[in-house]
């Protein structure tokens, strides 16, 4: 219980100083929104910048409307986004749950294909299994995501015309409309996950069929498979749930350039047009999210330590 | 069982085919921008003029043949009809001379919201309301503030009293009427709390926001608008159920959704760059009916005319000079823009018809180079008496790829005549919001304006529209020019009300212009339609008034 609360305290922590951060870098970037509204406006008088600026609170300190914006979202206020003109949890909501979506399916989809795949290409190091799940791999790797994409669309949606090119399903759609427009966006992020999974996974699992543990027991005569999946697996999973801990929060926000190919309107589109348009409210708000899944995914690779290897939940040490 | 579902509900994925078929009266239409707000007035970006011309009329427009008309009046005032009258006003307002300028218009009589409300004269008067309201923060509020006062004739019919003369005084595009009977209630509520309240963000489906052939029935943030027939339009009925605007900003993505049918067309106004167009037309022209629309968008080069290095016109022409534009056009763009003369578009109608375009010279720019005082060092570089090198950087858009090519052409180009130019660029929000906004550009700024036909350059070249901290930056003056004699003809142009006596001054000014070279003129945007070739009655305007202005007159060819 106190091992929780002090994780909460320190998450809350870390929320605060993000929020400061993050406010204070959005503000030190050139160029505020009214500065951009007087390029394109050819009749904006001094008079109208000033009352622009007071109207978005751009004529105070940053801390101040740091503290205001502080202020407002511990009462429940995370105000409204400047460039959507509405409430910053209403601007979120959509493309919050279509990122869920997303990042949901690939992941499932990545770790249903990479831990398997690992854990083959670690029994038999340089085997034939392993030397074509390696290259695999690193071709999943090295595909520069936006190319992928568009291969993938030119594939599948124009030469084939099986599924759609980009774009969300209207309102009403079935289940097989909204997979269907799932179906490429999740691939083209799949890819490059499964390869990073399968090369963790298998390396932590070449690790741990080394231990002395794992001699011991073939040793005693127990069967490859029962040590592999009774044994070893709990162990050598530890470092992927480190690395997944890590990557949720950035597949959360670092979808853009998927998103962007596939006009699938996300957070990660949300973000980059937040802080590139000066919403300081709704980039916070989003940012801050990010950092909490972040921390959640990070709260729960703990638990999830905890539950593979019970000597780290004890906080016993190795000998 | 489970199992056998899941392989079902696979094969249902790649079964139903086409992936893209539409309904057959649906027009999808693909963007490469989304608005962040669908409010007429208080945000000003294309993607929003582009989907409001289906939903909505400005007052007047201008059409695609450059001609201003009346698309929300039954007459266009002018003072020859008698709708329009020089009157006498304060002279604390306006430009300080007493006059001003009384016009009347009249809405169409059947003119109404999506919902069967007519509109009135009692929605012209809540729209100055809000426009002039200093805490609704509508960024384009001169236009509300040049208004007077607003005298109702009858329901239909109002008069506009400007306060000042001239030659644009019926022209009242950015007018963004809004429903008094829908909007009026959130504005008088909390006016500083408008922004956030309105309909148009919280509910945009509702009908009565929308007056135009199509009124929008669905909103998906970021992805997708969707429209379908206003029962309530008066005017001829429009061809198509329902019309999808679709975007997608990654334009690669954007022409795969084309090929793949997930769009219909892609319109020019915010679609593919030329070259990218050119190269899809060189593989996918004949399914397709593409054309290219010479456009008002002005690229052009402007350096800092007041710091010495580009302070003597013969550096200036030098460099210009020694650019081939004819080439550029040429080989990047397929011959399809058109190399400027100056910032007058050829076809508008104030057009110098004598004046040509500074030929491309490279012995003529070495010596305007030499006469200035700029001879070649060892390494090829120029410098003058002070031992300063000609060397400076030259900026715009970071990511724009069309940009980006042309600047390395200028680049080689000018290095052949002893110029160095070294790329810097930066993106947008810096360029435009810092850079060039506060005058901190040493070098040579590559952008683009865009104007509406007879724009009077007032902004961008009188000597009162040099940003400094004085004026907090505003101004469009960039460059720095400052020259009493251009001041005066673009004051006279401004009030003089003859279209003859206009079109001399205007010759004045061009001549003025190809003088002083305040900025380097490269050449006019063409913008690619992509458009089904069953898709006719598509006329692009190459201004800021977008082809959707009149959609009810696209029809479908069987």
């Amino acid at each position: 219980m106190t091992r929780a609360l002090r994780r909460l305290g320190q998450s809350v922590l870390v929320l605060l100083i993000m929020s400061f951060v993050i406010y204070g870098l959005i503000g030190l970037m050139p160029g505020d929104p009214v500065d951009l509204m007087i390029a394109t406006l050819p009749n904006i008088t001094p008079a109208d910048i000033a009352r622009l600026r007071e109207l978005h609170g751009l004529d105070l300190p940053i801390w101040e409307r740091w503290w205001s914006w502080l202020t407002a979202a511990l009462g429940g206020d995370l105000g409204n986004s400047r460039l959507y003109g509405a409430p910053v949890e209403s601007v979120i909501a959509g493309p919050l749950l279509r990122s869920l979506m997303l990042i949901a399916a690939s992941l499932t989809i990545a770790l249903a294909v990479a831990l398997p795949i690992g854990i083959l290409a670690a029994l038999r190091p340089r085997g034939v299994f392993d030397t074509v799940a390696n290259l695999v791999a690193f071709v999943g790797l090295s595909m520069p995501t936006f190319w992928l994409g568009i291969m993938l669309i030119m594939l599948f949606a124009v030469t084939f015309g099986w599924l759609p090119a980009g774009g969300v399903p209207q309102t009403g759609a079935g289940l097989v409309e909204t997979l269907r427009h799932m179906v490429l966006p999740v691939a083209t992020l799949a890819v490059g996950t499964v390869g990073q999974y399968t090369r963790y996974m298998r390396a932590a699992m070449i690790e741990t069929l080394n231990q002395d543990y794992v001699r011991t027991a073939l040793a005693k005569g127990a069967g490859r498979w029962r040590i592999v999946l009774r044994h070893a697996l709990r162990n050598a999973l530890i470092p992927v749930v480190t690395v997944l801990a890590l990557d949720f929060g950035m597949l959360f926000s670092g979808a853009l350039i998927t998103e962007t190919v596939f006009a699938w309107p996300g957070m990660g589109k949300l973000i980059f047009d937040a802080v590139m348009g000066n919403d300081y409210a709704l980039a916070l708000a989003a940012l801050l999210l990010a950092t909490a899944v972040t921390l959640l995914g990070n709260a729960l690779a703990d638990a999830a330590y905890g539950w593979l290897d019970p000597r780290i939940r004890r906080g016993s040490k190795a000998p | 069982m489970v199992i056998v579902r899941i392989c079902l509900l696979l094969a249902a994925l790649f079964v139903v085919m086409p992936a893209q078929a539409q309904p057959a009266k649906t027009l999808t239409i693909g963007i490469t921008q989304f608005p962040h707000t669908l409010h007429p007035t208080i945000d000003s970006m294309a993607a929003t003029s582009y989907i409001m011309g289906l939903a909505r009329r400005p007052i007047t427009a201008y059409d695609a043949d450059w001609q201003l008309i009346c698309l929300l009046c039954t007459d266009l005032p002018t003072l020859k009809n008698g709708r329009a009258e020089v009157v006498e006003v304060s002279k604390e307002v306006g430009d300080g001379t007493g006059r001003g300028i009384a016009v009347t218009y009249t809405l169409p009589p059947k003119a109404a919201w999506g919902d069967g409300t007519p509109i009135t004269a009692a929605d012209v008067l809540f729209t100055w309301e809000v426009g002039r309201h200093p805490q609704v923060g509508i960024s384009a509020a001169e236009l509300y503030r040049r208004i007077l006062d607003i005298k109702v004739v009858d329901d239909k019919t109002f008069t506009l009293v400007m306060d000042r003369v001239g030659f644009t005084y019926n022209s009242i595009g950015d007018f963004g009427l809004l429903p008094a009977h829908i909007e009026g209630p959130a504005f008088r509520d909390d006016p500083a709390a408008y922004r956030s309240r309105t309909a148009y963000d919280r509910a945009p489906a509702t009908p009565g926001l929308w007056f135009g052939p199509y009124r929008v029935t669905e909103v998906s943030q970021g992805a997708q608008v969707v429209l379908e027939r206003n029962p309530a339009w008066w005017g001829p009925s429009p061809a198509f159920d329902r019309i999808i605007v679709k975007a997608v900003e990654n334009t690669a993505a954007l022409e795969a959704n084309l090929l793949a049918g997930g769009v219909d067309m892609i319109p020019g106004e915010l679609g593919l760059a030329v070259d990218q167009a050119l190269a899809f037309e060189k593989r996918h022209g004949s399914r397709f009916a593409i054309t290219y629309k010479p456009s008002l968008y002005y690229e052009h080069l402007e350096v800092p005319v007041d710091l010495p290095m580009f302070a003597d016109v013969r550096v200036r022409r030098a460099l210009l000079h020694a650019i081939d534009r004819q080439s550029i056009v040429d080989q990047l763009f397929g011959g399809k823009l058109t190399v400027a003369t100056t910032r007058v578009s050829p076809l508008d109608w104030i057009h110098h018809p004598d004046l040509k375009p500074v030929a491309f010279d490279p012995d003529a720019a070495r010596q305007l180079l030499d006469e200035a005082g700029w001879t070649p060092g060892s390494d090829g570089i120029r410098r003058n008496a002070e031992g300063q090198a000609l060397s400076f950087p030259l900026q715009t858009t970071a990511g724009n790829r069309t940009r980006e090519r042309v600047q390395q052409v200028l680049q080689a180009q000018w290095r052949q005549v002893g110029v160095d130019a070294q790329i810097r660029n930066e993106p947008a929000r810096v360029l435009f919001g810092e850079t060039m906004n506060k005058r901190q550009f040493k070098g040579a700024m590559l952008f683009a304006w865009i104007s509406s036909p007879e724009n009077v350059p007032r902004s961008t070249l009188h000597c009162d529209e040099i940003p400094t901290e004085a004026n907090a930056w505003t101004g469009q003056n960039y460059a720095g020019w400052c020259d009493p004699k251009m001041d005066e003809t673009i004051d006279l142009i401004e009030v003089e009300l003859d279209r003859e006596g206009r079109h001399v001054l205007w010759r004045r000014l061009q001549e003025q212009l190809m003088d002083g070279m305040p900025d380097l003129p490269l050449f006019f945007r063409s913008e690619p339609f992509i458009l089904p070739l069953w898709l006719k009655g598509l006329r692009p305007t190459g201004h800021l008034n977008p082809s959707t202005l009149w959609v009810e007159q696209w029809t479908v060819e069987q």
